[in-house]
């Protein structure tokens, strides 16, 4: 397992004081960095009378402990190392800690030789500069996030960058790992995938803390480009400390005959904001948003999305479930937007929160934009609890009801992952969120 | 039927003669204390009154429009250029030549008598339904029922009045309920005792047209345990009116186990901004619903709400919304439970023709600790045209494990199988048209009382003409 030197020993500063200068980035794209520093100054703190942060609790935005920067001694290095693992078997594998790459699995020469590009950021914007200046950050943040798109765009020192050409399909999956470590550190994970005409790809993302209680800032931000009939799946398990404040702006744009699905798990966090977007804009398009979240303690969970049909002949589908327990909140706050002559709409929304406490909160906003006649668009929208005649029927079968309830959960969100049609990935899936109830109880 | 020449020199003589004591008062344009000083002069306020008034004002002022969330259309209402406050008899007359032709048209379409055409039209200043209004009067007065309007009342019922009055929309609730509050005259105050169980709809057409329609009317109503009562306001036929923003306050109040309807056919022409706040606070074992019905206007917004406050309350919205070209109906409904065993029922059907623009907006709030709440929301929206818009902004908020909460919205266009099926059966395309979409709002329609849900198929029928084909 060829490993990467780590002598990127930055020095710390303060997340607000702007980008670091002392990086090796090409000059314009420090340019942007600048501009984009210059944005986030300007944008104004996000109110809840934002209709985009509704329910939010916008106190817990408060960056000023944060910091960039800092070293990685080899103890924690190791165990980092240790502690990343996801699937049996992966195409590729990058391990960032602290926003510093520190071990890479490459692809194999053959998809190399296919011309299949899998480099941190920082080589990509040099050596495949037109490709990298295309896509990156090339979708607005509209959901409500522009100020901390900026402040990503301005911080942002290191990521993913995935090129799947022309009819290339990789098989395994490729697996990114990104962990913050230490007291009020910070991060900013960036993927930019863009797959060509009838690629196919799989990724698995997981954000994770060494620390399980130390407090922490997020700011992620992840392009999917789904080039023509290209097939794109793309899984998050976000399991961040539960200090741990993170904000994740993800956008997919899906081409004619394409199709993307995402499945984000949503675990850790004190307060963990996902927005994402996903604009069809060719015909026959078709996406998939998947979202589960497990939330206890005082967590709170705040998802939008926006699905997009810019082109006729369109479909997608949303389905989040939210299981809430002791006085955690979820707020999902989603929009389907059917655009003046997009015909032939085919969109759906569901939303379903399970509340197992008394002082657990969902707030539900799904919404509806239709400018054009021919479509057929949905939504629904559920809160309730466990069916006491479920539970009733499983203690009959003499099983005790903290393991009742847990199955009950478990089958209430296994609809989610059972999507994906992926075993090796359903069973990860399925054995972090098993971890995260083997705490709670 | 008599031709319309003849029928408006008749009536215009009559106009004139009928009310020639009438008080010409006119507060002017724009708004400041001095208009509000000017109102409760004119009518007499009690000091109490006076003080409420300046204080919406106050709250008006320093209100923002709401347009972070609203349609910045909001913006193109000139508060300056409007008049506040016009008594009886101000109404500008025009003569029927000037009425325009599609409302003429929708007149003789729905089968409205001669006379009450001058009247809607504004023709005339006043409907001469004085003694529908006695009738009525007399006939639910014997059971002690007040139906009378909010001056009136705010004078002779002091006690049951100022209990209530704006307790359930509080002056800041919004811009526009500040802004009733500050310059409200008209609508009706209604007091039903308990037990009483009022038989006939109680209906604010023929009491507001006794007194000239309501610009910023407040209404309040007041259920005393056990009883029941059905309030009907508005009427199907266009109101043509030159006046551009109608801003009412609607209070209703069911104490424990009385049941209120109250019945909505807005039908402003549509260059009137409308803007009404309207909640209901139900008791224990209490009943509120609400039936609304928008066709009319510019920009429609309004979301009934009901306060669930006692055990076992029950809320409901039943709305339908009509968005022609140059409209958008921004409706929804609002459910606030704060007891146990508290159920919600909201229903809304739009229709979205042309240029228009149906939008729906919902709030459903559980809070903490509540068992066995219950609410069940379903909107659909129909889209006629490629050009027709429709949104679905909902709000749910739940709170604990003893709830069951859903909503569900769709939003589709009439199938073409089954306007070809009736095409084939003999029906043009516009007619096929049409009766899909009265079907589609048939099991609402249907709890409209008859003769209102009579007309509401004509006009639906009316306003479908010319968008398909």
């Amino acid at each position: 397992m060829p490993s990467v030197a780590h002598d990127e020993t930055t020095a710390i500063g303060s997340v607000l004081s702007g980008p670091v200068e002392s990086r090796d980035f090409p000059e314009w794209f420090r340019e942007q960095q600048w501009d984009a520093w210059k944005q986030f100054a300007s944008l104004p703190s996000p109110t809840r009378k934002d209709q985009a942060w509704r329910f939010a609790n916008v106190g817990l935005l408060n960056l000023t402990p944060f910091k960039v920067g800092g070293t990685l001694p080899d103890m924690q290095r190791n165990a980092i190392l240790e502690q990343s693992r996801g699937l049996d078997k992966v195409a590729a594998r990058l391990i960032f800690a602290g926003d510093q790459l520190i071990e890479r699995d490459v692809v194999s020469d053959q998809l190399k030789k296919r011309g299949v590009i899998f480099q941190p950021l920082e080589r990509a914007m040099v050596e495949h500069r037109e490709l990298f200046q295309k896509y990156f950050m090339s979708q607005p943040a509209t959901l409500g996030s522009a100020k901390f798109a900026a402040l990503h765009q301005a911080l942002v020192s290191s990521g993913t960058f995935l090129y799947v050409p022309r009819g290339v399909e990789i098989e395994l999956p490729i697996e990114i790992f990104h962990w913050l470590n230490g007291e009020n550190a910070s991060v900013f994970p960036h993927l930019l995938l863009v797959t060509d005409e009838l690629a196919k790809v799989t990724v698995t993302e997981h954000f994770r803390s060494l620390d399980p209680q130390a407090s922490g800032f997020a700011c992620g931000v992840n392009d999917l480009i789904a080039g023509p009939g290209a097939k794109v799946t793309y899984i998050c398990a976000q399991n961040w400390g539960t200090n741990v404040v993170a904000l994740q702006m993800n956008s997919t744009i899906v081409d004619h005959d394409a199709s993307a699905m995402s499945l984000n798990l949503h675990l850790g966090g004190k307060y963990s904001r996902f927005e994402s977007l996903s604009r069809l804009i060719g015909e026959g398009g078709r996406s998939d948003l998947l979202a589960i979240s497990v939330a206890n303690g005082a967590q709170e969970f705040d998802a939008r999305t926006l699905q997009d049909h810019v082109s006729p002949h369109t479909a997608s589908d949303l389905l989040y479930k939210n299981a809430l327990d002791d006085r955690a909140r979820s707020t999902f706050g989603g929009l389907i937007r059917v655009e003046p002559h997009a015909h032939f709409t085919d969109a759906y929304q569901k939303v379903r929160n399970l509340l197992l406490s008394d002082d657990s909160e969902a707030n539900s906003m799904p919404g509806l934009e239709i400018l054009a006649d021919n479509v057929r668009c949905t939504h629904g929208a559920t809160s309730g609890q466990i069916d006491k005649d479920e539970l009733f029927y499983l203690r009959t079968r003499g099983i005790p009801v903290p393991v009742a309830q847990r199955l009950i959960v478990t089958g209430f969100l296994n609809e989610v992952i059972q999507r994906l049609d992926h075993a090796a990935i359903a069973d990860h899936l399925n054995r972090l969120i098993d971890e995260k109830f083997a705490k709670e109880y | 039927m008599k031709t319309e020449t003849k029928a408006v020199d008749i009536n215009r003589s009559i106009g004139d003669f009928a009310y020639p004591e009438v008080h010409v008062r006119d507060a002017g344009a724009g708004l400041s204390e001095k208009t509000i000083h000017y109102i409760s002069d004119v009518k007499e306020d009690p000091d109490w009154v006076r003080e409420f008034r300046l204080r919406g004002l106050k709250t008006f002022l320093e209100k923002p429009l709401p347009t972070h969330w609203a349609s910045k259309d909001l913006e193109a209402i000139d508060f300056d250029k409007i008049r506040y406050y016009l008594s009886p008899g101000t109404t500008a007359k025009r003569s029927w030549d000037e009425v325009p032709e599609d409302i003429k048209r929708t007149f003789e379409r729905l089968g409205i008598p001669e006379q009450e055409r001058k009247f809607l039209a504004g023709v005339e200043a006043q409907f001469d339904s004085e003694a529908v209004y006695s009738n009525i009067k007399k006939a639910v007065g014997e059971q002690g029922v007040i139906f009378v309007g909010s001056t009136e009342g705010l004078k002779n019922h002091p006690e049951i009045f100022r209990k209530w009055f704006g307790k359930v929309i509080p002056i800041g609730d919004n811009k526009f309920s500040a802004l009733n509050s500050a310059v409200f005259s008209g609508g009706s105050f209604i007091y039903v005792p308990p037990g009483v169980k009022v038989k006939h709809p109680l209906q604010a057409y023929f009491r507001i047209n006794a007194e000239n329609f309501g610009q910023f009317e407040r209404t309040l109503i007041i259920a005393d345990e056990g009883s029941e009562v059905t309030y009907m306001e508005g009427c199907t036929a266009p109101k043509f009116n030159t006046t551009t923003l109608h801003s009412a306050v609607v209070e209703l109040i069911a104490l424990k186990g009385a049941k209120i309807q109250y019945i909505t056919v807005q039908n402003w022409s549509s260059n009137v901004f409308n803007l009404v706040t309207k909640r209901g606070l139900a008791h224990e074992d209490a009943e509120i619903k609400w039936i609304d019905c928008n066709i009319g206007s510019r920009l429609t917004m309004k979301y009934p709400g009901v306060i669930m406050k006692g055990r076992k309350a029950r809320g409901e919205v039943l709305s339908i919304a009509l968005a022609n070209d140059g409209q958008h109906q921004d409706t929804g409904a609002k459910m606030i439970h704060a007891a146990d065993e508290t159920t919600s029922n909201i229903i809304s059907k739009s229709i979205s023709i042309g240029k228009g623009r149906a939008t729906y907006r919902g709030l459903v709030h559980v809070p903490k600790h509540l068992k066995n709440c219950k609410n069940n929301t379903e909107c659909d929206a129909l889209l006629i045209n490629s050009t027709s818009r429709t949104d679905t902004y909902p709000a749910i908020t739940v709170r604990g494990t003893g709830n069951a909460v859903q909503h569900e919205a769709s939003v589709s266009q009439v199938s073409a199988e089954q306007i070809f099926y009736m095409q084939q059966r003999g029906l043009t395309k516009a007619q096929a048209m049409s009766l899909s979409v009265n079907g589609f709002v048939n099991d609402l329609v249907r709890q409209f009382p008859m003769e209102y849900s009579v007309e509401l198929k004509r006009l639906i029928e009316l306003e479908m003409e010319g968008s398909v084909g």
